[in-house]
């Protein structure tokens, strides 16, 4: 019974951070693009756009729901539903901190840890694909059927560079349970130098981690690899004839397999909750030293205030940060949330680069697409399992 | 608790196949296969087969079912028209459909007369190391025989694609 409520708990605590960080996601996205095309972005809904993300879930929710005539009912009305589930299922098994003790609970701040862990990732994120299909088909439309059929090829394409290069790290963990895999990066070299994987040896997994990071961005169907939604040639590919709730689903769907491409790689290659560097070199103030250096210039704009109203936001914000800071400095709350401190430190860090990767390079043509994954990535990765694999044997 | 769950996939199962079968449009009908793997899926994890089950859905449900689907997809087939039955297999099909269920239960009932029950949880040699392990040591030439047969219809089949070209 004790097992079953503190399940549903943790579930209801994901599901609730998960769909928040869904939301602001999709602010930040527009605000790092806008700054990186010297724009200001969502500016009008809330101080700098901060409330833009409910503005569009109103907006989303009360529009027109449009049936198009001449679609395949059913699979038209199954397709978002299949793409938001797959994307939501991954997060199930991601470990986000280590065991935890809350009200006398041992509890491991993770939903599920399967023994099969990464299998299981890969398996629900091959289903992915059967949601964008259908919708491609489902729509009677030439574009999402291109988008569509694109996409399946894509997916298919790359998901053989990306179970490679996930395999060479499962070599030096020696595991397929995400939870053993992150406590098998614990510990540093030299003091300092921590055993993640992208440096652990006898084979550091950097170039494991290069070729995942690159077909998660085609798996997560992002620029530079958007093809299935190109807006210059297919309308938006396959959710043209989308509307409302549905469209919002299928959004979500692509910002929830960021967040799980993210921590996975995360988890796989930077160590999950691991910290940078030791607690005896004061990692654990990392987090302090954030957000009270964030207060100190809240603080400041507010003595320097360019508008009147700022003289009092400004400073009531700086005081909340200093008292988050100082929280994050009671030893009870720094042995809770530092690890999934960390985590969101790397996973927030990874997004950034997915965000920024989309304001600087152009999209690649589809030939280019389909060339590079099978002449370039598919070797790539196989040459970089086998010296793994070689390295590994020789040496421990 | 597993039999509940071995019912409920059980019969998913057994209405997916069905489906697949009546259904006239090819997508539906390979949904419907998918279904099939799903809950087959369902039913190694049950019986304690872990890594079965996640390779079943890899390796069936995400790559060579999607496979199917993009080529449906492609080629745009269409439904197809269902033709009226004579009434000889309206009246024999489905009985000698039973019949011959019954006769396959009761011939392996009598090849395996010493078998026993299957009890869920009983087990416990289908983790991803178990399997590795007897691959690569009891299994190890039917498993690299295997490899080279994929390896030579592999080549085959770029060989064949290649013609075409010309």
């Amino acid at each position: 019974m004790e097992f079953f409520v503190v399940s549903v708990i943790k579930a209801l605590v994901v599901a609730a951070v998960l769909m928040t960080t869904l939301a602001y996601l999709q602010w930040v996205e527009r605000k790092v693009i806008a700054h990186i095309q010297a724009r200001l972005g969502p500016s009008r809904v809330g101080p700098h756009g901060l409330l833009q993300p409910l503005a569009d879930v109103i907006k989303l929710f009360t529009k027109e729901d449009l049936l198009p005539p001449y679609v395949n009912k059913f699979f038209y009305l199954l397709a978002p539903f299949l793409a938001v589930t797959m994307a939501l299922l991954s997060i199930s098994v991601i470990p986000f901190g280590s065991e935890v003790t809350i009200f006398g609970h041992t509890t491991w701040m993770q939903l599920a840890d399967l023994n099969v862990g990464v299998l299981f990732i890969l398996a629900v994120g091959s289903l992915g694909v059967y949601g964008i299909a259908l919708a491609g088909w489902a729509s009677n439309n030439k574009y999402s059927l291109l988008g569509g059929l694109r996409s399946s090829a894509q997916l298919i394409s790359y998901e053989l560079p990306l179970s490679l290069a996930v395999a060479a790290p499962l070599l030096l963990a020696n595991t397929l349970s995400l939870r053993q895999i992150v406590e098998a990066q614990g510990g540093f070299y030299f003091g300092f130098l921590p055993r993640w994987h992208i440096f652990q040896g006898p084979m550091p997994q950097i170039f494991s981690f290069i070729i995942f990071m690159i077909a998660g961005f085609a798996e997560t169907n992002r620029v530079p690899f958007d093809l299935p939604e190109a807006e210059t040639e297919l309308v938006a590919g396959f959710h043209t004839e989308y509307s409302s709730m549905k469209f919002a689903a299928f959004f979500m769907a692509e910002y929830a397999n960021m967040v799980t491409a993210a921590s996975m790689t995360t988890t796989l290659f930077l160590g999950g909750w691991q910290p940078l560097f030791p607690v005896e070199l004061g990692s654990n103030f990392v987090a302090p030293a954030l957000f009270a250096f964030v207060g100190a210039i809240c603080l400041y704009h507010g003595l320097h205030p360019a508008r009147r109203l700022d003289r009092i936001t400004l400073p009531v914000f700086a005081v909340i940060f200093f008292l988050i800071a100082a929280v994050l400095l009671v030893p009870t709350v720094v042995s809770i949330f530092m690890p999934v401190f960390w985590f969101a430190a790397k996973t927030g860090f990874l997004l950034f680069v997915w965000i920024w990767i989309r304001g600087t390079l152009p999209r690649f043509r589809y030939d280019q697409l389909m060339g590079f994954a099978w002449k370039v990535l598919f070797p790539a990765s196989v040459v970089n399992l086998l010296a793994t694999g070689l390295m590994v044997a020789l040496f421990s | 608790m597993d039999v509940i769950l071995f019912l409920a996939f059980a019969a998913i199962a057994v209405v997916c196949a069905v489906s697949l079968v009546v259904q006239t449009h090819p997508i539906s009908s390979a949904l419907s296969l998918i279904g099939v793997m799903g809950s087959l899926a369902v039913l190694y994890l049950l019986l304690g087969a872990e890594f079965i089950a996640m390779a079943q859905v890899i390796v069936y449900a995400g790559a060579i079912m999607v496979l199917f689907v993009f080529v449906i997809m492609l080629l745009n087939a269409g439904a197809e028209s269902k033709k009226g039955r004579s009434l000889a297999v309206q009246l024999v099909g489905v009985p000698g459909f039973f019949g011959l269920l019954a006769l396959l239960a009761y011939s392996i009932l009598r090849l395996f007369p010493n078998a026993k029950m299957v009890r869920f949880g009983g087990f416990t040699g289908g983790t991803a190391k178990n399997v590795g392990q007897a691959l690569f040591t009891r299994y190890l030439l039917p498993f690299e025989v295997t490899s080279v047969l994929i390896l030579i219809a592999i080549i085959g089949a770029i060989v064949l694609a290649s013609k075409e070209m010309d």
